[in-house]
This record gives C-alpha cells, sequence and structure tokens, in this order.
C-alpha cells in the first residue's frame, strides 16, 4: 500500500507556478529522494505535504494522499490530526528545530504518544547517557547529538511518513555519515517511508531507493537511484552528476565541467523543456516549443522527460589530459611554523583558554593549491583570520615575502602587503556590501590596491570573472550566489595578489555552479601565479584541486603532505575516517563506518586530540603527544602507530 | 500594478509613489502616517500665504465674543489673537524645533554610537557610562535644570533634546553597529586595509538604517509632546512666539467656557505625534 501519493500536483506562489504537475508514489518502508538545484520546487513539494506552505502559497490543482486521506480535500481540524498520525518532519538546522529555553526531556515528552517511549528511543538514535540528557538544553549538546534529538523526536509520533528537508547539510562530513546511517536503519527496522529533499546525489546514492531529479517545478528524470545514477538518461542529470569532482575516471587536475546559466526564474519559463537553454543536447525546433513535455519510459521502471532520449551519448569517460601545471621547483610564498592561537579572557579567575590553532606548520610553495582540511572547530578559518590581519597569532611565525605576518593585524600592515594577500569568504551572502553597487565595490577594490579604477577597468574586471558589464549597476541583492561568489573572486584578484586564502568558496553553492566556480579560481590563479590556501570540508573536492594537503583537528595538523601520499594509506586515523564519510555519486560504494566510540567528550589534556574519537587508539595516545612520523616525500602523519598499522585492510 | 523591485528597496510605480522606497510605497498605515506630516510641512512652509491674520495682531473687535465666527474661523484666543493663524504659524514653529532638535540628537547619537560599536574598548565604555548616567535622569528634570538656567530660547530647547535623546540614539546604533560589524564584508574591508572611519561610515552606516529611521520618527513624535510639555511648563518657547504648547496652556483657564482655545492646539499635537507614529509602524512592519 503507498503511503503517500501525488498527483499532478501544482503549486504556485502568488499567482506563479514553481511546482508543475508533480507525481510521486511512495510505499511503505520505501526512501525516496528528490534532488535538485536550490529554486527548482523541491522544498514546495515538501511543504505541500506538510501543510507547511507559506501564506502566499496555494496548492492549484492536484492531488496528495496519505495512507488513503486526500490533504486537498479535507478541513483544517483534521488535517492536523492526520499530520500527527502519520507525519514527521526533520529540517536541516537542528539548532533552530529545538527550542532553547527547554530541556530536551520537556521537548521530547512534548512529541511523545507514550512517555514510556522517550527513553528506548533515546537508545535507538544511539545517544550516550540518555537520562542525563534529558535534562540539559540544546546548546550543550553538539550538532551531531541535536540532530539525533531531533530525529528522536520525528520518531516519537510512530510516524508513517518522516519527511526530511537537508537533513544533514549542515553537519560534518563524519557525523553525517553516522546520521545518514542511522536514519536508514531505524527506517527499515520501523517500516517508515521517507522522503529525502537534498541537492547531494552522493547522499541520495546511498539512501534512496528510488531518486527523482527536479528542474524548474518538474521531475525530469525518476527511477531506481541504482538505475539513474549508473544509466542517467536526461541531459540534466548528467550534468549535474558531470559536476561532482572526484569522480574516479577524472584525473585531478582535469577543469570540472559546469552547467551553464541559471535555473530560470519563476513565471519566466521557456517554451517545450525548461532545461532546453542550458542543454548541450537542445536542438531548436524540437526542445524549444510547445507542447509541454511529458515522462517517457526508458527502462523498467526508469523515467525521463525528454525530447532526445534517442540520440543521447552515452555517459562519456573523460580522458582529458590534466593541463600540466609547472612543478619545477617553486619558491616558497608562506612558511607556517610553529603557530599557536588561543581565545579567551586572562586572568587569575577566568576558564581555561580554548585553543584554535596550536603548533601548526607548513609550506605553501608559490602558484600552488594547499588545501587545509577538517571539521568544524578545526581551527581553518581562525588560520585563515591570522594570515590576512583578522586576528593575531599568540606564538609562532608566518612568513611571507621576508616578513612574519603572523602577529601583524591588518591595521598595521603596509598596502604593498595587504595587495600580496587577499581572501575569499565563504558566504555569498554576506561578502559583498548589500548597500553597494557592484560597480563600487570593484572600482574601491581596484583604487586599493593601486590600479587604475574608472568604469572601464572595473568592466574589464567583471569581464575577467565572465561577468557581464550590465552587473556594475547591481546591487548583491540582486545577483545569485554564484555570480556574487564571482564579484568576491574578482574583488581579491584586483590586484593579482601572491596568495588567496579561500575560505569554503563553494560550500553554499549548488553542485552545478560550485564546478564553474571553482573552475573559475584555479583559471585566475593560473593567469596571476597565484598560490591558494584552500579551506575545505569537501574531500572530493580537494583531491580534484589541490596539490598539497593539510589535515587539522582541533587547531593541531595531524596529517600533511602531497594530496596523492595524503589520500592514500597509510592514513591518519582521522584522515581516513573523513575518507570513510565520503559520498560517491555511485549505489554500490560500501561505506564502512569506523567503529568510533560514542560520545566524543572533551579530548585529554595532554595526549593526542583525536584520542577520544579514535578508532585505532593505543593505551599510551591519552598520556602521551603524538610522536611525527615521516612517510616520505614531505608526507608526515601525527600518530602513536606505527605506520604499516595505519594501513587499512583491503575493501572488497 | 506593475511594479519591478530593483536595487536598495526602491520601487517602481505609477504616479506620486515613484520616488518613494518601497518599504514606505506598499505600506498603507506609514503612507497614512507621512500624508499628515506632508500636511502640515506644506502649512508651515506656507504660513505667511495662507494664515487670514497675523499671528501676533489682538483683534480688539473680537474681545466681546471670542468663539468661531466669519473673521476668526477657529475663534480667538483670550487675548484676541487669530487662532487659525497662530495654529498655523505654530506648525511653522514645531517644524523648525523638531527637525533641528532630532538631526542634531542623532548625529551625536549616532556618530558616539558608531564610535562605540566599532572601535570597542575604552571609546565603548565612556559612551556606554555616559549614556547611562545621562538616561538615569528623569528627562523633565533634566529640561528643567538645562532651561531654567540657561533661559527658555530655541536653541537652548534644541540642546536640552539633544542631550536626553543622544544617549537612547547612541545605544541603538551601537547595537547595530555590532550586529553589522561581524558580516563578512566588513571583515573584507578590514583585511583589505581599509581605515576605521571608512568602515564606519562607508560599508557599516548604509546597513544600519532601518531601526533607527523607525526610532526617528516614534522620536520626532515625543519631540512633539516634549515641546508641548515645556510650553505647558512655561518653559517652551518665549511669548508672543506661536507654540503650540504655550497656546494649550493660555487655553486652558478658559476650557469651560471656550473649550477651543486648548483643544485645538492639543489636537494639533496629538495629530502629529500620531502621524509620526504611523510613520515608524509602517515602517516597522515592512522592516519585517
Amino acid at each position: 500500500m503507498s503511503i503517500l501519493q501525488i498527483e499532478s500536483l501544482c503549486v504556485a506562489y502568488d499567482g506563479a507556478e514553481v511546482v508543475r504537475g508533480f507525481d510521486l508514489t511512495l510505499k511503505e518502508g520505501e526512501s525516496y529522494g528528490l534532488v535538485g538545484e536550490s529554486g527548482c520546487g523541491k522544498s514546495t513539494v515538501a511543504f505541500a505535504v506538510e501543510g507547511h506552505l507559506a501564506a502566499t502559497g496555494k496548492v492549484t490543482s492536484g492531488s496528495i494522499t496519505v495512507n488513503g486521506t486526500a490533504l486537498t480535500k479535507i478541513a483544517e481540524p483534521q488535517l492536523r490530526r492526520l499530520r500527527a498520525a502519520h507525519m514527521s518532519m526533520v529540517f536541516q538546522d537542528p539548532v533552530a528545530a529545538l527550542n532553547p529555553t527547554m530541556r530536551i526531556g520537556d521537548q521530547l515528552a512534548e512529541a511523545a504518544r507514550e512517555p514510556a517511549d522517550i527513553l528506548p528511543i533515546m537508545d535507538r538514535v544511539r545517544l550516550p547517557d540518555p537520562e542525563a540528557l534529558l535534562k540539559r538544553y540544546p546548546h550543550q549538546l553538539s550538532g551531531g547529538q541535536l540532530q539525533r534529538v531531533v530525529i528522536a523526536m520525528a520518531l516519537l509520533s510512530r510516524p508513517s511518513l518522516l519527511i526530511l528537508d537537508e537533513p544533514t547539510t549542515g553537519l560534518d562530513v563524519t557525523v553525517e555519515a553516522e546520521v545518514v546511517a542511522l536514519i536508514s536503519e531505524i527506517a527499515a527496522a520501523e517500516d517508515v517511508a521517507l522522503l529525502y529533499i537534498s541537492h547531494n546525489l552522493g547522499l541520495m546514492a546511498r539512501v534512496a531507493d528510488r531518486i527523482g531529479i527536479m528542474y524548474a517545478g518538474q521531475l525530469v528524470e525518476e527511477g531506481p537511484v541504482r538505475s539513474v545514477l549508473r544509466s542517467p538518461k536526461h541531459p540534466y542529470t548528467l550534468a549535474l552528476l558531470a559536476c561532482l569532482p572526484g569522480r574516479k575516471d577524472r584525473a585531478p587536475g582535469t577543469p570540472l565541467p559546469s552547467i551553464p546559466g541559471q535555473v530560470p526564474l519563476i513565471g519566466a519559463l521557456p517554451r517545450g523543456c525548461a532545461f532546453a537553454p542550458r542543454c548541450a543536447m537542445s536542438k531548436p525546433g524540437l526542445c524549444d516549443v510547445d507542447p509541454p513535455l511529458r515522462m517517457v519510459q526508458t527502462g523498467t521502471d526508469h523515467f525521463a522527460r525528454c525530447r532526445r532520449l534517442e540520440d543521447q551519448p552515452p555517459m562519456s569517460k573523460e580522458q582529458q589530459t590534466p593541463p600540466t601545471r609547472d612543478l619545477r621547483a617553486h619558491d616558497t610564498v608562506l612558511e607556517i611554523d610553529g603557530l599557536r592561537k588561543t581565545f579567551g579572557r586572562r586572568g587569575l579567575f577566568a576558564p581555561p583558554p580554548v585553543v584554535a590553532s596550536d603548533d601548526v606548520g607548513f609550506t605553501l610553495p608559490a602558484a600552488q593549491t594547499l588545501a587545509l582540511v577538517g571539521e568544524s572547530g578545526s581551527g581553518k578559518s581562525t588560520l585563515a583570520r591570522m594570515l590576512i590581519g583578522l586576528d593575531v597569532a599568540d606564538k609562532g611565525t608566518a612568513m611571507f615575502d621576508g616578513k612574519n605576518i603572523a602577529a601583524l593585524p591588518a591595521k598595521d600592515r603596509p598596502d604593498s602587503l595587504i595587495r600580496q594577500i587577499q581572501m575569499v569568504f565563504q558566504n555569498p551572502d554576506g561578502t559583498l556590501n548589500p548597500a553597494h553597487r557592484i560597480g563600487f565595490i570593484l572600482a574601491r577594490a581596484l583604487k586599493r590596491a593601486g590600479q587604475p579604477h574608472g568604469e572601464q577597468d572595473v568592466i574589464r574586471l567583471l569581464d575577467s570573472v565572465r561577468l557581464p558589464a550590465t552587473l556594475a549597476d547591481r546591487h548583491p541583492a540582486d545577483l545569485s550566489g554564484g555570480q556574487r561568489q564571482r564579484v568576491a573572486i574578482a574583488r581579491a584578484f584586483a590586484g593579482s595578489p601572491a596568495l588567496i586564502v579561500a575560505d569554503e568558496p563553494v560550500s553554499a553553492l549548488d553542485v552545478s555552479v560550485q564546478a564553474a566556480v571553482i573552475g573559475l579560481l584555479s583559471d585566475m590563479t593560473a593567469a596571476h601565479d597565484t598560490a591558494i590556501l584552500l579551506i575545505s570540508h569537501d574531500l572530493m573536492l580537494v583531491r580534484h584541486v589541490a596539490q598539497h594537503v593539510v589535515v587539522l583537528y582541533q587547531g593541531r595538523v595531524m596529517e600533511q603532505g602531497p594530496a596523492d601520499a595524503v589520500f592514500k594509506a597509510p592514513f591518519h586515523p582521522y584522515t581516513e575516517a573523513l575518507l570513510a564519510s565520503v559520498h560517491p555519486p555511485d549505489p554500490d560504494h560500501v561505506v564502512s563506518p569506523l567503529d568510533a566510540p560514542d560520545d566524543p567528550g572533551p579530548s585529554p589534556q595532554d595526549g593526542c586530540p583525536f584520542y577520544n574519537r579514535c578508532h585505532r587508539r593505543l593505551p599510551q595516545c591519552s598520556a602521551m603527544p603524538p610522536p611525527k612520523r615521516d612517510a616520505g616525500t614531505g608526507h608526515a602523519i601525527l600518530c602513536h602507530r606505527e605506520l604499516q598499522d595505519l594501513v587499512p585492510p583491503e575493501r572488497t | 500594478m506593475q511594479s519591478s523591485i530593483r536595487g536598495f528597496g526602491w520601487i517602481e510605480m505609477g504616479g506620486l509613489h515613484a520616488y518613494l522606497p518601497a518599504r514606505l510605497a506598499r505600506s498603507g498605515i506609514a503612507l497614512t502616517g507621512m500624508y499628515i506630516l506632508m500636511f502640515w510641512g506644506v502649512v508651515a512652509l506656507f504660513a505667511p500665504l495662507i494664515a487670514p491674520w497675523d499671528p501676533h495682531e489682538i483683534d480688539f473687535a473680537a474681545m466681546g465674543d471670542r468663539g468661531f465666527s466669519a473673521n476668526h474661523l477657529l475663534g480667538t484666543d483670550a487675548t484676541g489673537r487669530d487662532m487659525l493663524s497662530r495654529i498655523i504659524w505654530g506648525a511653522r514653529t514645531t517644524f523648525v524645533v523638531v527637525p533641528l532638535a532630532i538631526g542634531s540628537a542623532f548625529i551625536l547619537g549616532g556618530v558616539a554610537g558608531l564610535a562605540a560599536g566599532w572601535y570597542g574598548g575604552w571609546i565603548d565604555i565612556l559612551v556606554s557610562r555616559v549614556g547611562d548616567v545621562m538616561l538615569s535622569f528623569p528627562a523633565l528634570i533634566l529640561y528643567i535644570i538645562l532651561i531654567t538656567s540657561f533661559g527658555p530660547s530655541l536653541t537652548n530647547i534644541v540642546i536640552a533634546v539633544t542631550l536626553a535623546y543622544a544617549p537612547g540614539v547612541a545605544r541603538l546604533m551601537r547595537g547595530q553597529v555590532l550586529a553589522v560589524k561581524e558580516r563578512d564584508f566588513v571583515s573584507a574591508a578590514r583585511a583589505g586595509g581599509e581605515s576605521g572611519p571608512y568602515i564606519m561610515f562607508v560599508e557599516i552606516l548604509p546597513n544600519v538604517g532601518g531601526p533607527l529611521i523607525v526610532d526617528l520618527c516614534l522620536r520626532a513624535g515625543y519631540t512633539v509632546i516634549l515641546i508641548g510639555t515645556l510650553g505647558f511648563l512655561g518653559l517652551g518657547l518665549p511669548p508672543p512666539t506661536p507654540d503650540w504648547g504655550g497656546m494649550v496652556v493660555e487655553g486652558v483657564n478658559f476650557l469651560s467656557i471656550y473649550p477651543h482655545m486648548a483643544l485645538l492646539p492639543a489636537a494639533a499635537v496629538t495629530s502629529v505625534v500620531i502621524a509620526c507614529n504611523l510613520l515608524a509602524d509602517g515602517l516597522r512592519e515592512r522592516a519585517k
């Protein structure tokens, strides 16, 4: 029997259709992944099912049936009862989902049908020491623990349908892997149907039975996850998969393909196929004419909405040779040694300071890319802020151009130095001043860089990041996230710097745009002979673009070396854990979670900071700081284990 | 209504609303407030042309009946001066004193708050503590002390209002600056070696507008009341300046015989205060 049935659903905001004829059938215990770029209407579908559409949103036609009851036909009070009885939701941000002023236990009690259910469910989501945890407030828990609480809460009403809207997007990769595994396990045990909303194809490959690719309010391809990801039929699915870094058939350094253009705006849909303007396969006269396209069966239970299915080329094995970058003995642009930074008050009664960076050291050769990898709280951003002078180090040196810049705040740096080190920030929403026009922002950057800064110069700069000159008159709010990040890159390159610090430059962008922005960043660095310090949690991306990798954990360098060496055994146990959490878009990829001890807790005072989460720990690890082990060619690992112990057994 | 949003929240619409910020043009409440203020603004601007009488001229012929008549549409006051003309000229007084007082309060408080929020440290401590001390005085006592010591005059009223309001403005501004300061574009400017004043005035100031504009509207309303109160206490503008507060106090003795003498200027005060509040409410609603 089907738990959820959606038939030709249309949803409009203020009269503009954002979901157009959406169909979906979800059976008991089945897991469905809905994937697409932002603005495709995937969350709107979820909101319609939940009955949480914004005030301006309206279901204009079609039906939603949950457990045999049509939601569109019943009144609000019954609807509420139905929702309470059959559905639960888990949203992206667990911090916002929980009330900060209530104890966890009280919040769970509100959701529970039987108070006796609470403790067993806490066990199910593997929260340690549930009795104590129930008495705590949300701010006392980590993000991963909070999301587990939210999941426990969602399961307490014993739903038959669980809707998960980007449930792990805000979590660290290792935590994401655990949470996702947990959801799948519980869903299977309790026969709960799952509707996943996500932009992450890799994640969907792991958790979904069926997958639907959404574009401009319509499904463009749907089918069993294996079939869709292995033999995608729609050009959009093909393009999305091609954008992902880290495919095995692509050598590191090969330019990533990207999808040109943007998702069409609400109310400005092209005729015929909505994807045609961005499609490499589109044929004038066939794809851009009415009537609207229908879903066509292309395989067992596999459908796609395209007029050129017969002409599809098979998924291309890209055999491009990577552009040979000159790897001769480069000069060093940045040499960091023994860097330490702590935060906290000083004084007799002050709590012990938080160590953000401790004894960090590495060198960055000119015109190369070094990636700093680690979870949130690993001190990556603190390091970036020290390099550009927003924070000053307590100890240690960072030699740049013969000067120690570690303790030199930006306001004391000469302009010549400031021009040489620039930064690209993570969040495209915050990086540009919303009150200024793009032209003003770039002209100011050129002026600060000592360059000519007339209108033509601004246009030239915009052109160098492949943006049209007309954007100069716009404000940041009028630009898409990808465009804003391009402007930020243009600003950073205004004075041809020697070093760019890029803090998660693409993590807030859609997959199709990520590739384009990373490509742009690589092109710009090649053109200006600039070195990049890339901060990222995305290991597939890092493997693709970086020549050197430094793995940080709680402010300490755990492993560093050339990218090839770091991504091969021997691994530091932390690197191994990070790599084990990566989801390639391959349904057959086996993720074997490392049996790390639960509840990280504080790391030991002396000894290895990773001790509490390490799956290879030894008794002496908590007592003594780990020694540095040299694995050759600049590859170093900080661990008590011998190198030969750090090679994981062959996986099959 | 065809409308397309451009940057900076301005909206392109037909007719009169063409050049209003989008927030204002879309809020009926704010528009109502603005129209009332515009009415009084026009009255103030053209007072010499509109007013049928000289506001200081005593009409001995009207001494017999001070009520409404063809000669004096809104009657006369106790000394036989034309009420309508005095209310019209009173608008002028209000529309000079209030913008001056509010303007200087926002400049002083705004700059102090910007500096306190941006630089922190001892500047912040100094601004915040001085502000606390001033806010701990009951405002009315502050005025009475200031004006009784230095005498009632336009300048002294402006100074009194500035001193009374600047701490509150500074406090609001400081909070806004602290929030905006953490955003990446400010970090980018700092890392780019921009100077403190540049960041404060060019990067931060344009982004703190919303709540400050709402506060400005509210404080303008309070100032109208305040000037009325000062006038009522005899600390307002020196007579015979037509001043709504002063007119109320003169008329209050005749409330049982000629209620219009006190009620009409009181109604004028009320309409301006309500207009300021409507404008503030409308803008605040839109700001959400």
